[in-house]
């Protein structure tokens, strides 16, 4: 099937077809929804009556809870599909999925799913409806970028330049990550310099010698020199299955080269602050020190979830409005 | 205030109120709020994004100047509370909403730049209302060009727009670098 | 029956002739070929005007899918025969991969007759190197080799064993039959959907690296030349495997080789929006190695085009990316993808026809693929001018997976001659009574 004629304006499938304007449009709109998240009444009528259908087919509490509470938030009728309580895991293929969700004709659906391209997949069949990818495989994770993004604009937002010409560190198992792939675009979209960090069998060359992202990214073998100077760290979570695949000889290999502490940082990057998409492995990227230090931003990231996934779903679902009145 | 170059509005635009007349609908009004709330203690202005944002510092710059008090100012953003959902840009821009002054028992004076239909309005309120109860709630507009749809009327005009429903009103102010001024646009088929 | 076709451009790589010339077909044999044919008193059967035509040998592909039996919801061997004709193929070998596998006499003659009932093209079953194709113990090479397999192979799978492979290899020197071989180490592209490279990288999809086909390439050349056995690469897909061809043909190891007609045309970016009819593995790969199919094909490295031709039904293809099947169809494509590159000059028509039909011929040792006098009459005449869009409608497979779809091609066989009888007529099957 052919997937190519996507409108990608619709949807929210990757950073990759976001241009700058809309990347910046989703951070606006986010800050007013942090303001929205402190209120007493953290409620707006917005998306009163829209459906939002959250399929997470990958076990996820983290970001299904994080757009559950975004659409609730936005007064939109929230409802969880997860793989063990839906026909999923009774054998329904995904295209029987489309046509069952194409059915229910919701405004917007959340996908999770453990293979790349699913939400193109989706994408492709639903006429109505406006798809959010979640996490496809190793391919996006554009709310994990955009939330990231929005926690450093709030962190930086006394610096001149905001969160451009920052130099970003991503440290950890890239190969396998959709967190990196939507971060390194997303810096990448922003003129920043981007730094991949870890093992050679995790930073695929070709990422590296081929621009496959179009701009030059660096890769750095040693921790200490990766991070050196780096405004930003981002931790990457590590698959504890990956020794078995042959990728690291063991995790106790890994952590003793890559797992980052607060005096390795206060070294090489002193001004540097801390990311992690979580959950965190204390003691294997990231030591339990830092993680609890002032410096990382790991829990102002969950904060910043919720208001950017209210900022897609705002926009997502009223712009789907649009085009169903038509 | 920007020093940015005064921008013009299109030719085919007729003026319909001139600056010299806003000024003095802008005094008008705020001595017909200062009138009917005598005690100021309570008294809030939050104007509604944009034209009402600009029209209502204006209002509480006045009041400072007569009476000179610092009455609490907020303005409330309406996206998030339209009825119709639907936008005119496929990037939906909020500007926020920022009511830093207790709302539970103030009394606010409403602003908004033209009061149409009066679905505004209507979200302004829902809007407030989420951050508290507030003891009441009066409306000022700089125009009233009428064809209500909601039971709303405005508590202090300054002028009265007769307008058939095919013309737009749009109001131009120095805050977004124009002259005041308040233009009557006929619709193109 | 007799059948007079004239004014035909008479091409034959077998001699090296492009002319135009009348050939007429008797009792099965190509019987005159000359200038103008004067057929005497009693008229032909059919005459044929082939103006503006070629008339070459009966196309043969080396490499089809036919997926009978065990999965005739995809194809039959009745279907896929008049996919066959209707591209101008005469002749198709089709791997063993069924179920059960073709490795058993009982198999091949099954898939003969019903070859023989569908009375439409010669079908050539390939047998399996190893029983169940598992890589584990020699199939009856012999016995296959006796009820009609012209090659073996493990299609899908290498043959892993090394040791196996040696065997096998000495096993078929004795009657000169080849070892068709899939080239891919599947530690190196475990879980692999489509080619390793930048793409694969942002697309987030694990990659088949060239590598892997490339070290399978190498250590059979290496095999081929310690056993004189013969060594058919599949579907080649790398520069690097080329190379590799092309150093082991010049130390006269005894290796042929075949690409695909979408390896020709296509690079990976036609998995863009993850289109998984553009999955195959070999997978498609990047401009570079394109390129490099196509100067292989041209210098004589790569000996033939066979197209793979690989049905899946819709089910299997419209599911996540990774989980789709590998393949497209190639039977009804394959004549026109390959008219492009003769229209654009990058190959000439005789050399096209050569890797088509009289090749083929050549490396699985089979009847046709030249229109001498006395030869077999299997001949495809081609209208290389005529536009169609390749359309659903169209295809005569029981399957749809191609990326070709709704594709305008220029050329199109215009009829199919097999063993001296017309099988295909300007789109229209005839069966035998």
């Amino acid at each position: 099937m052919t997937n190519t004629d996507i409108d990608y304006s619709r949807h929210l499938l990757g950073i990759e077809h976001l241009s700058r304007e809309e990347l910046y449009n989703y951070l606006d709109n986010a800050t007013h929804f942090l303001e929205v998240s402190e209120r007493d009444l953290k409620k707006v009528p917005a998306l009163r009556g829209k459906t939002v259908v959250n399929l997470f087919l990958e076990p996820s509490t983290r970001t299904r809870t994080s757009f559950e509470i975004a659409g609730k938030r936005l007064s939109a009728d929230t409802i969880n599909m997860t793989a063990s309580g839906s026909s999923v895991s009774k054998g329904e293929t995904l295209l029987d999925t489309a046509r069952t969700i194409a059915a229910m004709n919701p405004d917007v659906l959340v996908i999770r799913h453990r293979a790349s391209g699913a939400a193109h997949f989706l994408a492709s069949r639903l006429e109505n409806t406006a798809v959010i990818n979640a996490g496809d495989g190793m391919h996006e994770h554009p709310t994990q970028a955009l939330l990231d993004l929005l926690t450093l604009r709030q962190h930086f937002k006394d610096r001149s330049g905001g969160i451009e010409g920052l130099r970003v560190a991503i440290v950890g198992d890239i190969r396998h990550s959709r967190v990196a792939r939507s971060n390194i675009m997303a810096h990448l979209l922003l003129g920043n310099k981007v730094r991949l960090v870890g093992p050679s069998t995790l930073i695929p060359d070709l990422l590296v010698k081929e621009n496959c992202f179009g701009e030059p990214l660096q890769v750095f073998y040693r921790l200490e020199e990766g991070i050196e100077g780096c405004d930003v760290i981002m931790l990457l979570r590590m698959q504890l299955e990956r020794s078995a695949g042959g990728f690291i000889p063991s995790l106790e290999e890994y952590a003793r080269e890559y797992c980052l502490t607060s005096k390795i940082v206060e070294r090489y990057a002193g001004d540097a602050v801390v990311m992690h998409p979580g959950p965190i492995n204390r003691g294997i990227e990231i030591s339990g020190e830092l993680a609890d230090s002032p410096r990382s931003l790991i829990e102002k990231q969950v904060t910043s979830g919720v208001a950017v996934r209210m900022a897609v779903l705002f926009k997502l679902a009223t712009a789907s409005g649009e085009e169903k009145r038509e | 205030m920007t020093t940015a170059e005064t921008k013009k509005v299109p030719a085919d635009w007729k003026c319909v109120v001139d600056s010299d007349t806003i000024s003095r609908c802008i005094s008008r009004i705020t001595y017909e709020i200062l009138e009917k709330n005598r005690d100021i203690q309570n008294l809030a202005i939050v104007g509604i994004r944009t034209g009402g944002e600009f029209l209502g510092r204006r209002i509480k710059n006045r009041i400072k100047e007569i009476e000179g008090l610092e009455v609490p100012f907020g303005v409330v953003d309406i996206t998030l509370y339209r009825d119709d959902l639907s936008h005119s840009s496929s990037q939906p821009e909020l500007k926020g909403t920022d009511l830093r002054f207790s709302v539970s028992g103030s009394r606010i004076v409403l602003v908004d730049d033209v009061l149409y239909t009066g679905r505004t309005v209507r979200a302004a309120l829902d809007a407030i209302t989420d951050f508290g109860r507030p003891s009441c709630v009066e409306l000022a507009v700089l125009c009233d060009r009428g064809h209500r749809e909601l039971p709303i009327r405005p508590d202090y005009v300054g002028k009265n727009l007769p307008t058939e429903r095919n013309e737009f009103v749009r109001v131009r102010l120095r805050e977004m670098n124009y002259q005041d001024g308040v233009y009557l646009i006929r619709k193109k088929k | 029956m007799r059948i007079l076709i004239k004014n035909g451009l008479v091409i034959d790589p077998s001699r090296q002739m492009e002319e135009k010339l009348d050939l007429l077909i008797e009792a099965g044999v190509v019987k005159e070929v000359s200038a103008s044919i004067n057929v005497g008193p009693s008229s032909p059967d059919q005459v044929i005007d082939a103006s503006g035509q070629w008339v070459v040998p009966g196309l043969i592909d080396l490499h089809v899918h036919l997926r009978e039996p065990g999965q005739e919801w995809k194809e039959t061997v009745a279907s896929g025969a008049a996919a066959a004709v209707m591209g101008g193929f005469t002749a198709v070998c089709c791997m063993p991969n069924t179920d059960p596998v073709n490795d058993s006499a009982e198999v091949t003659e099954f898939i003969l007759e019903r070859a023989d009932t569908a009375g439409l093209c010669r079908v050539y079953p390939i047998g399996a190197v190893t029983m169940g194709s598992k890589g584990e113990r020699l199939a009856p090479l012999s016995e296959l080799k006796k009820a009609g397999c012209v090659a073996f192979s493990d299609d899908g799978q290498p043959v892993y064993n090394p040791e196996i492979m040696r065997r096998a290899l000495e096993w078929v020197r004795m009657f000169n039959a080849p070892i068709s071989c899939h080239e891919e180490d599947k530690h190196l592209s475990r879980g692999g959907a489509m080619n390793e490279s930048s793409l694969s990288e942002r697309m987030g999809l694990i990659g088949m690296p060239k590598v892997a086909e490339d070290v399978m390439i190498a250590r059979d050349i290496e095999l081929a030349r310690v056993t004189g056995g013969h060594v058919h690469i599949c579907h080649i897909s790398s520069a690097r495997g080329v190379e590799l061809v092309r150093r082991a043909k010049n130390d006269g190891i005894n290796v042929t080789a075949e690409v695909t007609p979408h390896h020709l045309v296509l690079t990976e970016e036609a998995v863009e929006g993850y289109d998984t009819n553009a999955k195959m593995s070999p997978p498609l790969r990047e401009e570079e190695e394109r390129l490099a199919l196509i100067e292989g094909l041209s210098d004589g490295t790569i000996d033939v085009v066979a197209s793979d031709h690989a049905p899946h039904e819709a089910a299997s293809k419209e599911v996540e990316f990774s989980e789709a099947a590998y393949g497209i169809l190639g039977l009804q494509t394959s004549l026109p993808l390959l008219l492009d590159f003769v229209d654009s000059g990058t190959i000439s028509r005789l050399r096209m026809i050569e890797v088509l039909s009289t090749a083929p011929a050549k490396v699985f040792n089979l009847k046709g693929g030249s229109l001498k006098e006395g030869k077999v009459a299997d001949l495809t005449i081609i209208d290389p001018q005529v536009e169609w869009i390749f359309s659903p409608e169209t295809v005569k497979s029981l399957s749809f997976n191609s990326p070709f779809i709704g594709r305008r091609m220029k050329g199109a066989a215009r009829a199919t001659i097999v063993d001296g009888r017309l099988v295909m007529l300007d789109g229209q099957l005839i069966r035998s009574a």
